[in-house]
């Protein structure tokens, strides 16, 4: 029962890394590319964290170095992907679907 | 069934790994490729505890402790340089 839930921990963290990794590989421009890495694969460590909690918490005592890891990592990937989407509309990146201009009413791709 | 699953994850990773060190070469802006230098760290983290589980080691959380903190300086550092042409003003 208890293996059954660390596999199934431990396969979800894997492909959910799996898809934003693979999300930055694919998208077409910057400010969708920064969906991938920070939602999924954020996730995808959160549950492979949380499957190793419970496997070193089972014999023996509790283990909650995996606990600060996790809120490291929850807590600084919001704050860089923010950093990141500064840097880029600071340096004017081109993006695909160019946001709506005041009096347009129109977006100016269709 | 730990045995068949955590092999599939190390394939997992190791894609992930190849998909961002892609991004970190190829992307055609400097954003782009702080994205894949981030994400190469936040996989990395993901191998590390993959390794714990699998060894049967506590030692490696340390080593993924220090790599996401030091990831995440590295990574306001580089948008800092970015944004203000200078990190420390």
């Amino acid at each position: 029962m208890l293996e059954l839930l660390l596999s199934v921990l431990i396969l979800t963290g894997a492909i959910f890394t799996f898809i934003g990794s693979l999300g930055l590989a694919r998208f077409r421009d910057f400010y969708t590319r920064l969906h991938g890495p920070t939602k999924a694969t954020t996730l995808g460590v959160g549950c492979l964290l949380i499957a190793s909690s419970i496997h070193f918490s089972v014999d023996g005592d509790l283990s909650l170095h995996e606990v600060l890891v996790t809120l490291f990592l929850f807590m600084t990937a919001p704050v860089s992907a923010h950093l990141l989407a500064k840097a880029a509309l600071h340096l004017k990146l081109r993006s695909l679907t160019p946001t709506l201009k005041e009096g347009d009413d129109t977006p100016a791709h269709l | 069934m730990l045995n068949t699953v955590i092999p599939i994850a190390y394939a997992l990773v190791a894609f992930a790994f190849l998909f961002s060190f892609f991004r970190l070469i190829v992307g055609p802006d400097a954003p782009d490729r702080i994205l894949g230098l981030d994400t190469l760290y936040v996989n990395t983290v993901a191998l590390l505890v993959l390794l714990g589980i699998d060894l049967g080691n506590a030692i490696y959380f340390e080593a993924a402790l220090l790599i996401a903190m030091m990831g995440f300086v590295g990574t306001v550092a580089l948008c800092k340089y970015l944004l203000r042409g200078d990190i420390i003003e």
